[in-house]
């Protein structure tokens, strides 16, 4: 389950319009990977191109190489679906389906994989992906009640577990806790802490404090200018962007400056 | 709202707000006084012709057994309309909404949407000189081969206005509105739920059967429900079409066929006079009923699911 992703020379495209230049970056496996940077700099762009889920908005294309255990996701024959299936989201707002029920929910993703899962399998697997995202002890008397029933930082745990449930080997987390309260937040953030053992987290935030706190690497991203494509600008161990950033525009950024 | 206090001062009520609330006040009004007005006057007009004895009326019939057949009828039709019509909708406004490229989804989504302005006449007549003999050849193919189900017992009409045509043409009627209602619906699937569906790995289809089809059920029963509603009422398209006689058969192909309430107004009433007009409109206040009934039950059958429905 330890997968690492190698990203080569990508540019990311919306029809005719460049959006993300030359990204090169090593995302390690069984760590968290925070990707900085001011609005618009497409690191959201970026995050979302590593499950090709940016292939949803219509003209959005890409050049270069994505390798996620040395296979590359934008290879020939290599279908979205199953690039999804092995590199899970969580998005800047929960959304959990409104229709279905908690367990439902947790249950969503595994049932498209087309598996007939048996009552006491599918109970199983609702409650370890609950455990895992923290939420069991909060859901478990009432797993029947829709999901919308639920507070924001729950459903944003929901969320969580119902991507954990497809046993990804990947979780991609864009500004999961934006949408959410401090104490919400911070139970987030330990989750990723508990998660990163199992697997590969790269997570978007606007939160600097948010990334010192949760990642081992961060990437800052910044435009080339008006108008231009964003680019990556530096990428280091987080203690040290933090501290000491080679780049004076990521020292800028951090140090609120600018941005 | 609040809880006034002595001290407070009386709101404040600005001259556009009191015109708009004025304004919205009358126009409910004007609805509900007309609704009721129609049913005081069905049910005025109707009553002497309900509670008539046999041998006063035309038909020969009390009115219970004269009026069976004609709501036999009428839910007959509509129903095979609309089991014609529903899928076929659906399927083209998933079409329009979630799998044709824009540039062809616009184009279909104006045909589609002229469909509604032709005149019930005009499919009418279509019906009548073109769709009936074209598929008679397939009532009797049905007859044939199917014949052992009580819907195509036969024996298959030779003219083909039978029921199941007029219901076809019910269908293609129904089709425009139904197809507008639900495309509208299924373009407000939030983004968010789809891109969930997505994420974990759910091709096109499952993203539409996991996040846009059950966002939009409520929205799918009220386009069938006002479906419904034309198909129960409408007039021309099937005193034209079908080939009555006054039976109650779930017979899909024969000659015999029942007619409908609507129909059968339009077709009996230039030449009633008194008591049997009393009857007619009498009918059609057993129609205005079962519309009623129909979207009572469609409101409840969308409340059972409300906690579930997306809306909260």
């Amino acid at each position: 389950m330890a997968t690492s992703i190698d990203v080569s020379d990508l540019n990311i495209y919306y029809d005719d319009f460049l959006a993300v230049e030359g990204v090169n970056i090593s995302i390690p496996a069984r760590a968290v990977t925070a990707f900085i940077g001011p609005s618009g700099c497409g690191k959201s762009t970026f995050l979302r191109s590593l499950n090709r889920m940016h292939e949803a908005i219509r003209g959005a294309r890409v050049e270069g190489k994505v390798l996620v255990d040395g296979e590359d996701l934008y290879g020939r024959g290599i279908d979205p679906v199953d690039v999804r299936r092995r590199i899970g989201m969580v998005f800047q707002r929960p959304n959990p389906f409104p229709t279905m029920s908690i367990a439902q929910n947790v249950l969503a993703g595994r049932r498209l994989n087309g598996e007939r899962l048996k009552k006491a399998e599918a109970d199983a697997v609702v409650e370890q992906a609950l455990r895992r995202a923290g939420l069991w002890a909060e859901v478990k008397d009432r797993l029947d009640r829709p999901g919308s029933s639920l507070s924001g930082g729950q459903q944003q745990r929901l969320c969580i577990a119902r991507a954990i449930a497809v046993e990804p080997d990947v979780l991609l987390m864009d500004e999961p806790c934006s949408a959410l309260d401090p104490i919400s937040t911070s139970v987030i953030e330990d989750l990723i802490h508990e998660l990163k053992a199992e697997y590969t987290i790269v997570i978007v935030t606007h939160n600097m404090q948010q990334a010192a706190r949760v990642s081992d690497q961060t990437a800052f991203f910044n435009l080339a200018g008006v108008g231009r494509p964003g680019r990556l600008v530096e990428l280091g161990p987080t203690e040290k962007m933090f501290a000491n950033p080679d780049d004076p525009a990521t020292e800028a950024y951090i140090q609120g400056r600018f941005g | 709202m609040s809880t006034t206090t002595e001290t407070e001062t009386r709101a404040v009520v600005r001259p556009g707000d009191r015109v708009f609330r004025g304004i919205s006040s009358i126009s409910a009004i004007v609805i509900v006084s007309t609704l009721a007005g129609v049913a005081i006057f069905l049910t005025a007009e109707g009553v002497p012709g309900m509670t008539a004895s046999a041998d006063q009326v035309k038909s020969g019939e009390t009115f219970l057994r004269y009026v069976t057949p004609l709501v036999f009828g009428t839910l007959w039709a509509a129903v095979i309309a609309l089991a014609i019509a529903t899928p076929v909708s659906i399927g083209v406004a998933l079409f329009i909404s979630h799998v044709a490229p824009r540039r062809l989804a616009q184009p279909i989504g104006y045909v589609i949407d002229l469909l509604a302005a032709v005149p019930s006449v005009v499919y009418g007549s279509w019906g009548i000189l073109t769709l009936s003999s074209s598929i008679q050849p397939l009532y009797v193919w049905l007859e044939r081969n199917l014949g052992f189900l009580p819907f195509f017992a036969g024996p298959a009409s030779a003219t083909g206005r039978t029921i199941l045509t007029a219901a076809v043409v019910l269908a293609i009627m129904v089709l425009p509105i139904m197809t507008a209602i639900c495309r509208e619906i299924f373009l407000q699937t939030p983004r968010l739920h789809e891109e969930a569906a997505l994420a974990l790995g759910a091709t096109r289809w499952e993203m539409i059967t996991m996040a846009v089809l059950p966002y939009a059920r409520s929205g799918i029963v009220s386009a069938a429900m006002l479906a419904l509603g034309r198909a129960l009422g409408e007039t021309m398209a099937v005193a034209m079409v079908l080939s009555a006689s006054g039976v109650i058969s779930v017979n899909l192909i024969s000659s015999t066929n029942p007619s409908t309430i609507a129909a059968n107004i339009a077709l009996s009433f230039p030449e009633a006079s008194g008591l049997d007009v009393s009857v007619l409109i009498g009918t059609g206040l057993v129609l205005f009923a079962i519309t009623f009934a129909v979207n009572v039950a469609a409101r409840a059958l969308v409340a059972r699911h409300r906690e579930f429905s997306g809306a909260n």
